[in-house]
């Protein structure tokens, strides 16, 4: 880690708090000892009740557990947002652009900016979705974002996720469970709500059904009830009162996707799916899948049923072409970017793999198709044997690996143990296209509960807060 | 609707009604037990009053092939009670109906899920304590009021759309299939001899018998008289004004299914119709004289029947061609 004391979101360096915390602090401060315990215990009860759960992944002891919540909020200031709202939403035209360009004219490899076989070459390319049309020409109705703040008014981009995202369950659930705690406190803060999120969900995928049909019927895909993001398949097609179907509910007949009901076959128009590319069609893609539906992919084809997010949308959130996004942001949009990337450095390149294997202990370095906060190497916490371990494995397969310098992530008051202390948290906005481009002012923050650690991800001890954004303050 | 979430539901509803039902059964199995009595013939033994809970869910061999040597309480309610290997057990019963549950939280209302997985999350903690400290009343009753109370969070909360009419129609059959099931048992099995008939061991199997569907002051205030297996088959059969009752329960199967086959009449809907009539004209005297256990067996064959039915239709059609498809519907509304 940089020797730089990291940010503190809510103290500044001279231990003042900061005037978007004050409000909550002095709130705060009236309060017992056992309060905040008392909260804790509550929320965590509440959300084992609820059934708040996600599954881990090669955890024997059982298939689900509840994600740990923290009752303190992350708290932004309106500026703050508005950086971040404007910085998360050009990033997302720049990257739908990128793949109607290259599933269409290629204009961006033509120009030279990102080498073709960088491309073309890649596993998450489809060859299939070459010359399709999707509505709208939308390609990400669904992209989370995650941003990390380094310092005042100093945002990065670490990925972002445009395949199936996750996540956006806990950031509705949480505010549901703050003002449960603690009803007091939206009365006192101006915290911009956020529950309509689903209803601008379902407004955008309306908007992307098929032409010619005017009352669409939208519905939500999931791999099924053992999937670790189950909870929020069905969380969001409860919300957005559609149905949750599975690849065994859908069938197709003369290239149009029907479900199977109680009152017979019905037409399915838009589907938010939630499973991967490679399993949505056995006759398209992995033969051996049992979650998807035969000849989807030319239901799809044809334009006779929407999918969300599009098919191929994994090539352009792939580490090796998260470099160019600020290329394309200019390519695309004539702009510069708002948010910029962290500086990178691509291991299949000779002079960067030699940097990298000099420097491990202070750099992470990242599988280029990991995703979970798996496969990766944080250098400052590792130990040695886990260095050498890793060096090994970037030996072998260069082109694998990106590495970045470790980002002294800012901090945020975090409840542990009966005491308030600063972890290090991330954001990941989620923006939603179909009907422009937008996102509702709130973000899932989620926090690296262990002392120091940098690692946020609810699969590696990771936990969640609230994140409050502020809509009006004179600071 | 999706049929596989109407069939999860349908489910669902069964298995909560039949561990409601497993509860009452042992309930009153376990305070028989504490009656001064005792079955003296070695012949008779199947009539011991923990035999019954396996007999009338078709449990025996299950259970002895499980558990060797002589029956004793504590094994029968391990069994009936948190044995995950018996899925008839009510853990077994209340965790599929979890699942299930689970897969439908986006049907659900959220108060009938935080409420079916809270049943969960309790059970089996309060079954262990029960089981090895004693309070199996207190466990009994408490599972009888969380299927109410699943029942009430449903009736009190949820849409009354089609999702609500395949709960209901899960619950109807299950009772039905319960009380069927119950009756035949109690005739059929537990009065081998005319002797025995109005003896003391008599009146306390029919008096619990009744106990165990809530019957027996219904029974007082309908008949003010002495416990007879006439009218307690009228009462459980044929009686529309009790809620346990196979009449009551085809009342609410049959207006369920108009409502469902509202679109075009269907099998289900006619079968349903047929043993609604036959609860709704029928004569005790003419249940007595076909036989009682005759007429229920029939009645059950004719139940499973209706259920076929509700797969085929519901639950679990099979498109087998596309030039079979049905008139394909677009969403209404």
């Amino acid at each position: 880690m940089s020797s730089k004391r990291p940010f503190d979101e809510m103290r500044a360096p001279d231990g003042e708090i900061r005037p978007h915390y004050r409000e909550y602090c002095e709130w705060l401060d009236g309060k017992p000892t056992d309060f905040l315990p008392q909260k804790q215990r509550e929320a965590d009860a509440l959300y084992t009740r609820l059934g708040i759960t996600f599954a881990v992944y090669g955890d024997e002891s059982g298939t689900e557990r509840s994600i740990p919540f923290d009752i303190i909020p992350r708290i932004i200031r309106p500026n703050a947002w508005k950086i971040i709202s404007d910085g998360a939403c050009q990033r997302v035209r720049a990257l739908n652009a990128f793949l109607k360009d290259i599933y269409h004219g290629q204009e961006i490899l033509k120009a030279g900016i990102i080498p073709a076989a960088q491309v073309t070459g890649n596993p998450a390319f489809r060859p299939e979705m070459q010359g399709i049309q999707v509505p709208g020409d939308v390609y990400i109705h669904i992209a989370g974002v995650d941003i990390v703040k380094t310092d005042a008014g100093e945002f990065h981009v670490l990925e972002d996720n445009l395949r199936t995202p996750s996540g956006v369950s806990y950031m509705l659930e949480n505010r549901k469970m703050m003002m449960r705690l603690f009803p007091q406190l939206f009365g006192r803060m101006p915290v911009a709500p956020i529950d309509h999120y689903t209803d601008v969900l379902l407004d955008n995928l309306r908007a992307v059904a098929p032409e010619h049909v005017s009352q669409p019927t939208v519905v939500v895909m999931t791999p099924g009830a053992y999937n670790s993001a189950y909870f929020e398949h069905a969380f969001l097609a409860q919300q957005m009162g559609i149905e949750l179907v599975e690849g065994q509910d859908l069938f197709v007949s003369n290239n149009y996707v029907y479900m199977r009901t109680t009152a017979g076959p019905q037409r399915v128009d838009v589907i938010y799916r939630r499973i991967d590319d490679d399993f949505l069609d056995p006759l398209a893609f992995r033969p051996d899948s049992e979650l998807g539906v035969p000849g989807i992919f030319q239901a799809y084809r044809v334009g006779n049923v929407t999918l969300a997010n599009a098919i191929g949308t994994g090539v352009a959130d792939d580490k090796s072409t998260y470099l160019y996004v600020p290329q394309m942001i200019e390519f695309y949009l004539g702009e510069k970017p708002i948010i910029s990337n962290v500086p990178t450095y691509r291991l299949s390149q000779a002079e960067d793999l030699a940097y990298t294997l000099a420097h491990l202990p202070e750099l992470v370095v990242k599988e280029v198709q990991g995703s979970g906060g798996y496969g990766m190497l944080v250098g400052p916490t590792s130990t040695k044997e886990q260095i050498a371990e890793f060096r090994k494995r970037i030996e072998a397969n260069p082109a694998n690996y990106i590495a970045q310098p470790t980002l002294a992530l800012s901090t945020c008051p975090t409840f542990r143990d009966s005491d308030i202390v600063p972890r290090h948290v991330d954001l990941r906005p989620y923006v939603l296209s179909g009907r422009g481009v937008t996102l509702v002012p709130g973000a899932l923050t989620r926090v690296a509960l262990r002392e120091g650690s940098l690692v946020v991800n609810s699969s590696q001890g990771g936990g969640t807060k609230d994140t409050w954004v502020l809509e009006d303050l004179q600071c | 609707m999706l049929s596989r979430h109407a069939n999860n539901l349908y489910w669902m509803s069964r298995q909560i009604e039949r561990a409601e039902n497993t509860a009452r059964l042992l309930d009153i199995t376990y305070q028989m037990s504490l009656l001064p009595y005792r079955v003296t013939d070695v012949s008779q033994s199947w009539a011991e009053p923990w035999a019954l809970p396996l007999v009338i869910n078709g449990l025996a061999s299950n259970y002895y092939a499980k558990n060797p040597g002589p029956l004793t309480s504590e094994k029968v309610l391990r069994f009936m009670v948190t044995d995950s290997t018996n899925p008839s057990s009510i853990c077994s019963l209340i965790h599929a109906a979890r699942e299930n549950g689970r897969s439908m939280r986006g049907v659900m209302t959220s108060e009938m899920y935080e409420d079916l997985n809270s049943i969960w999350l309790e059970l089996r903690g309060r079954s262990e304590t029960a089981l090895n400290h004693g309070g199996i009343n207190e466990l009994f009753e408490w599972i009888k009021t969380q299927s109410h109370q699943f029942r009430g969070v449903t009736f009190g909360t949820m849409l009354r759309d089609e999702a609500y009419q395949f709960i209901r129609l899960g619950t109807f059959m299950e009772r039905a299939d319960n009380t069927v099931r119950l009756l035949d048992v109690k005739y059929h099995t537990l009065l081998p001899s005319a002797a025995e008939v109005g003896g003391a061991v008599d009146y306390y199997q029919w008096s619990a018998l009744l106990r165990s569907v809530s019957a027996l002051s219904s029974y007082r205030r309908i008949y003010r008289d002495v416990i007879t297996p006439k009218r307690v088959a009228e009462l459980l059969i044929l009686r529309n004004d009790l809620p346990r009752s196979l009449h009551a329960c085809m009342n609410e199967i049959y207006e369920i299914l108009r409502e469902l086959c509202k679109r075009d009449s269907m099998e289900p809907e006619r079968l349903a119709g047929e043993l609604h009539a036959q609860l709704h004209y029928g004569r005790v005297e003419q249940i007595m004289e076909t036989g009682l256990h005759e007429y229920l067996m029939e009645f059950l064959e004719r139940l499973h029947l209706l259920n076929d039915e509700l797969n085929r239709h519901f639950l679990a059609p099979v498109y087998d061609s596309p030039d079979a498809l049905p008139a394909i519907s677009r969403q209404s509304a």
